[in-house]
């Protein structure tokens, strides 16, 4: 352990928001995601537009929402739409450059579970399920994946696909008619992963400062790789923990003064 | 044209054992009083239909009222899961409960297909994800012109949709804002129909183009301050986060619920009792 001046979660956190760019259309999920759009609006992408499901199109809260549907998001949004109008029009109608989504579970290939752990039919572990992610997964013309890395998160093969990634080594998203890319890049606190051009299969393509990579392939349910020469991701900048943490203390301050 | 009742006398007389019942509301507008409502009434045998069935569906489902839930998420938005639904999905109590899970687009869209009176759905939906090995109702078609390969879901039409708006007036028209989600496909999709609103006023004076559900295709409306809690209603109290919360160690025993809703729901006789005797 190198450096402590900030946690693995804020190098994550920070590691993603780095990804995204100004003035893309980013569909967002709720959790890991929102944090991690919301540090790149305050950063680097002031005009980046930010898409809830819950119909919430151009929002800029300036506290992160504990839901995906919270007042915050309507009050700063350019325009709300109902549910119908965002999955048909929004999402289905192509006008998303990155779909951003948590996950409870992710494989090889990128695909994600948010079913159930074990059997469908009989699970030892129910989950809330699909929510937006299924069509978030094939209509964003790209699709960032930001998740805690574990060997119970991180494994060979899904138990269920909810949102599918780069199925398997063989078969091609095409040719079942999927639009967009898939997975482009799956960020944690150890490191980022992208998928290899030619297996598909994630691959260690960065190494946050401090992790071995014996450690990663330990948190790694399935036998890791790494591209040649690992580069290690650039620590978090001054500015860039700055502003995550008076994003983070607002929110947490806004919570606080809600309980009373 | 809608009658004004209030909710006990709407549950009472809009929704019977076995009806398909679809509660509305995508975190904001959740009909909260009127799930209270369908559980003190001790309704049971229901299909019930929701999107992201959080706090009334565990309830409604933890007193035994359910026999099927129709969703696309199912948990406790921003804290965790719902421990009502995990026990009856994983194991059958208090009942077994079966269930037939979609995503929110398939969802969104059955309800559109629903208010449209067409049979069913299509939409760029479900491609290569695992539900539709699991359900008959998700299929694919090919497109009479392009035959591009699309998803199509079966229309929702609920025997009776309930949602929770901001205001009517004294007609019955309904007016909503901020995030409406489903709502006014859940009205429109629905056979009958009740409307929980925080207040009935002389005149809406609302804008053009305001989402507004006229009083002819609403069966009841019904003034329940404060109805959505824990849920919020925009312009009028926001979300009460600390609740969600809560409920997850008030959900998480089958005592500590049971006693719960036997203190503070079934055992009181509305939605304001309920809220002295449950948030003080």
């Amino acid at each position: 352990m190198a450096n402590t001046d900030y946690t693995a979660d804020e190098m994550m956190t920070i590691a993603a928001a780095r990804m995204l760019r100004d003035e893309q259309v980013c569909f967002v999920g709720i959790g890991l995601p929102s944090a991690a759009a919301n540090l790149a609006r305050l950063t680097h992408a002031p005009n980046i537009v930010l898409i809830y499901e819950s119909g919430t199109i151009g929002t800029r809260p300036d506290i992160l929402p504990l839901s995906i549907g919270d007042g915050i998001l309507a009050d700063s949004a350019d325009t709300v739409v109902s549910v119908p109008e965002m999955f048909r029009y929004w999402l289905q109608g192509g006008r998303i450059d990155v779909g951003f989504l948590g996950a409870a579970q992710v494989d090889k290939y990128g695909n994600i579970n948010t079913t159930v752990i074990g059997d469908y039919r009989k699970p030892k572990v129910r989950l809330p399920g699909a929510g937006g992610a299924p069509e978030i997964a094939t209509s964003a013309r790209d699709i960032l994946i930001i998740i805690r890395q574990t060997p119970r998160a991180f494994v060979e093969r899904v138990d269920f696909i909810t949102s599918v990634g780069l199925l398997d080594a063989t078969t091609d998203r095409r040719a079942l008619g999927i639009q967009g890319n898939g997975p482009a890049a799956i960020v944690t606190d150890l490191g980022i992963l992208k998928p290899d051009p030619k297996t598909r299969e994630l691959t260690l393509a960065s190494i946050h400062p401090g992790i071995t990579f014996a450690q990663v392939r330990d948190s790694t349910g399935w036998p890791l790789k790494a591209i040649e020469g690992l580069p290690t991701t650039e620590p978090p900048r001054p500015d860039e923990l700055a502003a995550l943490r008076d994003l983070n203390s607002r929110s947490k301050r806004a919570d606080e003064k809600a309980v009373t | 044209m809608a009658e004004l009742l209030t909710l006990r006398e709407a549950v009472g007389k809009l929704i019977r054992d076995g009806d398909t019942v679809a509660m509305e509301g995508f975190t904001h507008l959740i009909p909260s009083a009127a799930g209270h409502e369908v559980a003190r009434q001790r309704k049971t045998d229901l299909t019930l239909i929701r999107m992201t069935p959080d706090l009334i569906y565990d309830q409604l489902i933890g007193m035994g009222c359910a026999r099927k839930l129709i969703f696309s998420w199912g948990g406790n938005p921003g804290v965790g899961s719902l421990h009502r639904l995990r026990d009856a999905i994983e194991n059958g109590w208090p009942r077994p409960l079966e269930i037939e899970e979609h995503s929110h687009a398939g969802m969104a869209n059955a309800y559109t297909a629903g208010a449209s009176n067409l049979p069913f759905a299509v939409l760029r939906g479900y491609r290569g994800t695992d539900l539709p090995n699991y359900y008959p109702t998700i299929k694919f078609i090919d497109c009479p012109f392009t035959g591009e390969k699309l998803a199509a879901v079966p229309a929702i039409r609920p025997d009776v949709a309930v949602i929770h708006a901001q205001k009517a007036d004294r007609r019955g028209n309904v007016l909503m804002w901020g995030i409406v989600g489903v709502q006014k496909e859940a009205v429109l999709a629905a056979r009958r129909s009740i409307v929980t609103v925080e207040e009935i006023v002389d005149r809406l004076d609302a804008p053009p183009n305001a989402v507004i559900l006229p009083g002819w295709v609403v069966s009841a409306v019904c003034e329940v301050p404060r109805g959505a809690h824990p849920s919020y209603a925009h312009g009028y109290y926001a979300r009460d986060n600390s609740f969600y919360r809560a409920w997850d160690a008030i959900s998480r025993t089958r005592e500590g619920f049971l006693d719960w809703m036997n203190r503070h729901v079934m055992e009181t006789r509305d939605f304001a009792e309920f809220q002295r005797s449950a948030l003080g």
